[in-house]
């Protein structure tokens, strides 16, 4: 790993070591584009997916707001750095909606329709759910906050790298991905900007990605966010086919050993590795202690800053009753599983969710 | 037998020192921290409470530093369902609850060492400063008073059962307090210095009105300062601003100090009267749990603490029916406070308690 050892260059400076870094940049920028389907000019990095929507919901809202425009649309389901974004808008003086999902976790662009008027600015939804893994129809609702003159931006971090994403197909105004979520580093996130769009900075200071989001570039995340995506574009489709034919097995496997047991999220339009389930009568935060210690690694709910789990804000929005939300579990599988894995986990979780029946009082 | 240990770990000195002596002896120690309330839910944003995310951290810090594991529980919808709706209710009815009480018994050890056992663990620990012994004659398990009579904690601890008792180590009982934080800062725990957490740790203000107000909506009713012959001696703010024995804060002056002698939640008035009338001969203790015995079957001499911070004052227990038990002091105490738990002492074993009653 060059950039993490002997290339100290920073893409800024004048010298040879510095042009070697704007060029590692420059070329992982496009390696970039080229699997989004944009130009490379597009592509913002960032240090995570959330300092992505941050700013393109702060920044659009605040391009929109001498137009009139000063209401932004979004959805329940969202991973919170847009809800709790938009909360701060909302403290902020704009105004802002939440519109409910149905009992998949999808937002139909016909809901964002009958909300878009010429008061909306920016309608943001999701590509795929984090937590249930549900696709949105995401171009329909690109088109539909267009014919309303408002913009529209998604968050795909789930969704970058997993399956086909394509600015231009999409019609995206803005796009956040986050690099660990297809195998880059932690730390590395990036938003497409449409070229065109006058969007204000995310950071002021040294002017570094076209002024944008300045600040001195993690040449090594950088690097490492482009070799991660190209390798998970390159072997999408072999993994799409292996990952279908675990997580069947997986679903099918839970569904018929453990009673009470039922598969949240659409069942079909849903990322490829993504497997969520609610069990009747179980804690997830128990649940997921239990699995840990038998070599299992799965979530509940989201984490909280001190490590403890809260339940999931998206099942409340699908309708789910709490106590049944409170019982969720996450099992997001990659193409480095095996089948031998899946029957592991087919082995362990049926007895570890009998276990904590039996002691629940 | 198993030597593995759950000790539950608040970031403060006490519980950190625990989880050390506990690694010396021998047992496999697990760290684990409650998330009970979060600040902003009670209203507290930037306040420095009790299982606060910065004491998390630190309680995450002295397990990196003692080499164990570390787990966050998220224990919030049981302590408000066990903890702060019982609170509400207390004083709704006109009492001054203890939920510390309550925690103990429904949270650490009620859920925490339900979780404990069910991750494989033996027993839990926590830094009170109490003492678990086995009567070798009975075979029952005895709570005792800490070596530290300043830092005696059992009063809080008198709702164990047998089973509880049996699965709990206490690693501080023979120590002091000043021991303890020598312990803690030879061993560089950032928290030696740190101050002992007093008053309810979801309420670190003490304002009990503006947390019951903000967190449950319940709002302060004003009405009548009665004497003890219903006499109106003016407008009290709400029940829950006074506790019985307070003297301060009535908003009247009075030629003579008056103190509140009674609080009746249906009238909504406060009764008060002099000094002489705050002085009870006996009261009532409900929802008792004995630990020294399995019954009480006749009259019991004991010391008893109606107060955490009030010494025992000698008395005598006559059983009554429905767990409830008589307690009838050698000479009349003070302010006597329904909702207040009542700790019988025999000695130093705790011989059990309960919740004084309200008439």
């Amino acid at each position: 790993m060059p950039y993490l050892t002997g290339e100290f260059g920073n893409p800024s400076s004048a010298h040879a070591a510095g042009r070697r870094a704007r060029r590692a940049v420059d070329n992982a920028r496009a390696a970039v584009a080229a699997a989004l389907g944009a130009q490379p000019a597009e592509i913002y990095f960032t240090a995570c997916g959330t300092e992505s929507d941050n700013w393109a919901l702060r920044a659009a809202m605040r391009m929109q707001a001498p137009k009139g425009r000063t209401r932004l649309i979004t959805d329940a389901a969202e991973h919170h750095a847009i809800l709790r974004t938009a909360q701060a808008l909302r403290r902020a003086g704009y105004r802002t909606q939440v519109l409910g999902v149905d009992r998949l976790g999808r937002v139909s662009a016909g809901s964002v329709r009958a909300a878009l008027d010429e008061s909306a600015a920016l309608v943001s939804v999701m590509a795929a759910n984090n937590e249930v893994g549900t696709r949105m129809p995401v171009r329909a609702i690109a088109q539909a906050a267009h014919e309303a003159g408002a913009l529209f931006h998604t968050d795909a971090v789930q969704a970058v790298g997993h399956v086909p994403i394509d600015v231009q197909e999409l019609g995206v105004d803005m796009l956040s991905f986050s690099s660990h979520k297809f195998g880059g580093p932690k730390g590395m996130g990036g938003l497409y900007v449409r070229k065109g769009l006058p969007l204000p900075a995310g950071l002021y200071g040294g002017g570094q990605e076209h002024g944008l989001r300045s600040g001195t570039e993690n040449v090594a995340g950088i690097v490492g966010t482009a070799a991660a995506l190209t390798e998970a574009c390159e072997a999408m489709e072999k993994n799409r086919a292996k990952l279908a034919a675990l997580r069947g097995r997986l679903t099918e496997g839970i569904l018929k050993k453990i009673p009470g047991a039922h598969l949240t999220g659409d069942p079909e339009e849903r990322l490829p590795g993504s497997a969520s389930f609610v069990f009747e009568g179980v804690e997830g935060e128990p649940l997921v202690l239990l699995l840990d210690q038998r070599g299992v690694c799965a979530s509940s709910g989201s984490a909280c800053s001190a490590g403890a789990l809260e339940p999931s804000h998206v099942l409340l929005a699908m309708g789910l009753p709490e106590a049944l939300a409170r019982g969720s579990l996450r099992l997001t599988l990659g193409a480095e599983n095996t089948e031998e894995e899946i029957d592991e986990i087919l082995r362990i979780l049926p007895e570890v969710v009998a276990l904590l029946r039996k002691a629940k009082r | 037998m198993s030597k593995k240990v759950m000790v539950a770990m608040s970031g403060g000195v006490d519980s950190s020192v625990a989880a050390l002596l506990l690694l010396e002896q021998g047992y496999e120690v697990t760290g684990a921290t409650l998330r009970l309330f979060s600040n902003e839910e009670a209203g507290l944003k930037g306040k420095r409470t009790c299982c606060s995310l910065a004491d998390v951290e630190d309680a995450r810090g002295v397990a990196a530093r003692l080499g164990i594991e570390h787990y966050v529980f998220n224990f919030g919808r049981e302590f408000r369902r066990d903890v702060v709706a019982r609170f509400a209710q207390g004083y709704r009815r006109g009492e001054t609850p203890n939920p510390c009480i309550d925690c103990n018994r429904y949270i650490k050890f009620g859920r925490l060492l339900e979780r404990a056992r069910l991750m494989g663990m033996d027993k839990i620990a926590t830094g009170h400063y109490a003492r678990v012994e086995r009567d070798p004659e009975s075979g029952r398990w005895l709570l005792k008073k800490a070596r530290d009579a300043t830092k005696d904690q059992t009063y809080v601890l008198y709702a164990m059962t047998q089973e509880e008792l049996a699965h709990t180590l206490f690693p501080l009982g023979g120590l002091r307090k000043t021991e303890v934080r020598a312990l803690a800062a030879a061993h560089g725990f950032g928290n030696a210095r740190k101050p002992d957490s007093e008053d309810i740790c979801f309420v670190p203000d003490g304002d009990y009105a503006g947390f019951l107000e903000r967190t449950l909506g319940i709002r302060a009713e004003p009405g009548n300062f009665i004497d003890r012959t219903g006499r109106v001696l003016g407008r009290h703010r709400g029940l829950i601003h006074y506790t019985v024995g307070q003297r301060k804060g009535l908003r009247l002056s009075f030629p003579r100090p008056k103190y509140v002698v009674r609080k009746d939640a249906r009238a909504n008035t406060v009764q008060l009267g002099d000094n002489e009338e705050l002085y009870s001969g006996e009261f009532v203790a409900q929802k008792v749990n004995l630990i020294a015995c399995e019954r009480l079957t006749g009259p019991k001499k004991v010391g008893v603490k109606i107060r955490y911070s009030q010494s025992e004052a000698p008395a005598t227990l006559f059983p009554e029916e429905g767990g409830r038990v008589r307690v009838r002091f050698d000479r009349p105490q003070r302010a006597v406070t329904p909702g207040q738990a009542a700790v019988f002492y025999d000695g130093e074993v705790v011989f059990g308690g309960g919740t004084i009653a309200g008439e």
